[in-house]
């Protein structure tokens, strides 16, 4: 395992997806990945995020480019069940008749002969991977009757049963509770440590520097990627998201001993809601709340 | 009780009744994949295009069964090709698809001389079938069924999740053909006794039945072949009784189980709903995990 781990590296190589209707969803899209890191693949929706996830996991065939794995085309890599994939709740149906015993085998499906028929190890690896996510006792459920923090966890076992070395997450964090969120996290940071590359779609810009090492961003191609700390930068940023990012800037609003310097809270699609130190609602615009800031500067300042 | 067991005593009832009983159980199990995909509009779609096909083959005498497969996949072709390039939304294309078909069809049986009615293609003449077709039927479904039930863990998955299915390396493209192959089949299969216009409803309801009793698959392939079975039995033994149409009896059958089923059922039922005790998903809370 961890002579294979060394060798492991995700390459994508001058991308270009088109689609029968002559859009071309994706350009010149470029960056690789080596073994233990997990990356986040940040843009809006319609940048070509999610046609790059499609190209990573072969599902759509660049008319340009290539993507390798390990130096193997896509193709080897999926039948050497190299990939598994966590796909978004919403592309779930969740009234399926499947209990969650059913959906975890399904991760063993790679081994089994065309019959799918189960063998004990591939039912032992399921349960071990149920009870890693804390689900084993769910086992006989139907997928429909869990809470969204549980489906999630389902989904992210039968990843763990696959054992590839290659996971992509698509919006691992919607619908999930903060619980959840962080039993992912710390799962996903034990996969890094043995030497997975883990790929994450997420429109959830706040949690990326939190757990993600690594950062794509997308804009129609691949705009910048690399480490964290040098990408996520509010210039970058920017040029990924156009006008559609947020901005909560502390000197321009009602926040006040925000101590003079600018500081910025940038956010996706949905607006911060501040409170400030006494509990109550805070303004992005300080224009036309002159009286509010007026009426709680006596007692903030107050001893 | 003498003329309560009448029907038994006639040799084409008895065919009816076995004819029945089996395409029932293929239709059945197919069904409960067709309901799970959201393809009941392709069994509609498909079952109406086989027709220029039949008649395509009878005209250059080569199995039927061939021709319609290749009308069927035509269909699903088009409206895909259709789809990719154009505007309009998919149901949209089928209906336009599928329809047209129908039509060539209708057609072409204007201008083929044959022994083929029209009646019979289009409505079933179970009570007519001589021991030949009894044979065809049970070979030619059977065979169907057993690619059915072989490979219905990769059918399932397909239809749940094909996204992951080909990070398996599995070939989707494969399996969605072999689903509409499986499905152009067995049309063919059920056409002399019940015809294409009634076959949509044994390719939607049993799996329909199913899906409201059971959250299991293995349990839902059971009851939708069960309540076929029962469904053609009871539906051939009714229409000698009252003297009806007997395809129309079979599937009558089935509506009125559905019904049953929709207000009665344990849990997806509208009565269990109503009282409140109905299982939403997503309204069960962890419990300490």
């Amino acid at each position: 395992m961890s002579k294979e781990s060394a060798e492991l590296e995700l390459q994508v190589r001058n991308v270009t997806v088109g689609y029968p209707n002559g859009n071309i969803a994706l350009r010149d899209a470029t960056f690789h990945l080596s073994a233990g890191c997990i990356c986040a693949l940040v843009g809006i929706n319609g940048s070509g995020k999610s046609t790059l996830f499609k190209a990573v996991m072969g599902f759509v065939r660049p008319i340009r480019g290539e993507v390798l794995i390990s130096g193997q085309p896509v193709k080897t890599a999926l039948k050497r069940n190299q990939v598994a994939y966590v796909p978004q709740s919403e592309e779930v149906d969740w009234s399926f008749p499947v209990s969650v015993w059913d959906v975890v085998l399904m991760g063993r499906y790679g081994y089994m002969n065309f019959l799918r028929i189960s063998r004990a190890e591939d039912r032992r690896i399921a349960a071990e991977s149920l009870s890693r996510v804390g689900m084993l006792e769910f086992r006989e459920r139907q997928i429909g009757e869990l809470s969204g923090g549980q489906r999630k966890r389902v989904f992210l076992a039968r990843a763990l049963a696959q054992r590839s070395r290659v996971i992509l997450l698509d919006e691992p964090f919607t619908g999930v509770d903060v619980k959840t969120e962080g039993t992912i996290i710390e799962l996903l940071r034990e996969l890094r440590a043995a030497g997975h590359i883990i790929l994450v779609s997420t429109h959830n810009l706040g949690s990326v520097p939190e757990f993600c090492d690594q950062v794509v961003l997308v804009n129609r191609t691949v705009l910048a990627f690399g480490p964290t700390v040098e990408i996520f930068t509010e210039a970058n940023l920017a040029r990924a998201f156009g006008g559609t990012l947020r901005h909560f800037r502390f000197d321009e609003s009602t926040v006040q001993k925000h101590d003079g310097r600018s500081v910025t809270v940038l956010t996706d699609e949905e607006r911060p809601l501040v409170f400030g130190k006494g509990g109550h609602l805070e303004y992005g615009q300080r224009a036309g709340r002159e009286s509010v800031v007026e009426q709680r500067a006596e007692p903030e300042d107050g001893p | 009780m003498e003329s309560l067991l009448e029907p038994f005593q006639y040799p084409f009832m008895i065919r009816a009744m076995i004819v029945g009983i089996a395409i029932g159980a293929v239709c059945a199990v197919l069904s409960c994949f067709l309901v799970l995909k959201g393809w009941s509009l392709m069994g509609d779609a498909i079952s109406h295009a086989v027709l220029p096909g039949i008649v395509g083959a009878y005209a250059l005498q080569i199995p039927l069964a061939i021709g319609a497969i290749a009308s069927g996949l035509f269909c699903a072709l088009a409206t895909g090709y259709i789809k990719a390039h154009s505007r309009v939304k998919e149901d949209t294309v089928m209906g336009v698809v599928f329809t047209g078909l129908f039509a060539f069809g209708l057609v072409l049986f204007t201008k083929v001389k044959s022994d083929l009615h029209l009646d019979h293609i289009l409505f079933g003449n179970i009570l007519g079938l001589d021991p030949t077709d009894l044979r065809d039927t049970l070979v030619v479904g059977g065979l169907s069924l057993a690619v059915i039930l072989l490979l219905r863990r990769d059918l399932l998955l397909f239809c749940f999740d094909p996204g992951h299915a080909q990070t398996l390396g599995l070939r989707t493209d494969f399996l969605y053909y072999l689903l509409l192959s499986l499905l152009a089949v067995t049309i063919v299969v059920s056409l002399k006794a019940v015809g294409i216009i009634l076959v949509v409803a044994m390719l939607v309801t049993p799996g329909c039945i199913a899906y409201l009793l059971t959250d299991r698959f293995n349990r839902m392939l059971w009851i939708a072949t069960g309540s076929a079975v029962f469904s053609s039995f009871f539906g051939v033994y009714l229409s000698f009784l009252i003297n009806a149409a007997t395809s129309s009896c079979i599937v009558l059958t089935q509506a009125l189980i559905f019904l049953a089923a929709l207000a009665f059922a344990p849990r997806h039922g509208l009565l269990r709903r109503r009282k409140g005790l109905g299982a939403e998903p997503a309204s069960i809370p962890d419990s300490g995990s």
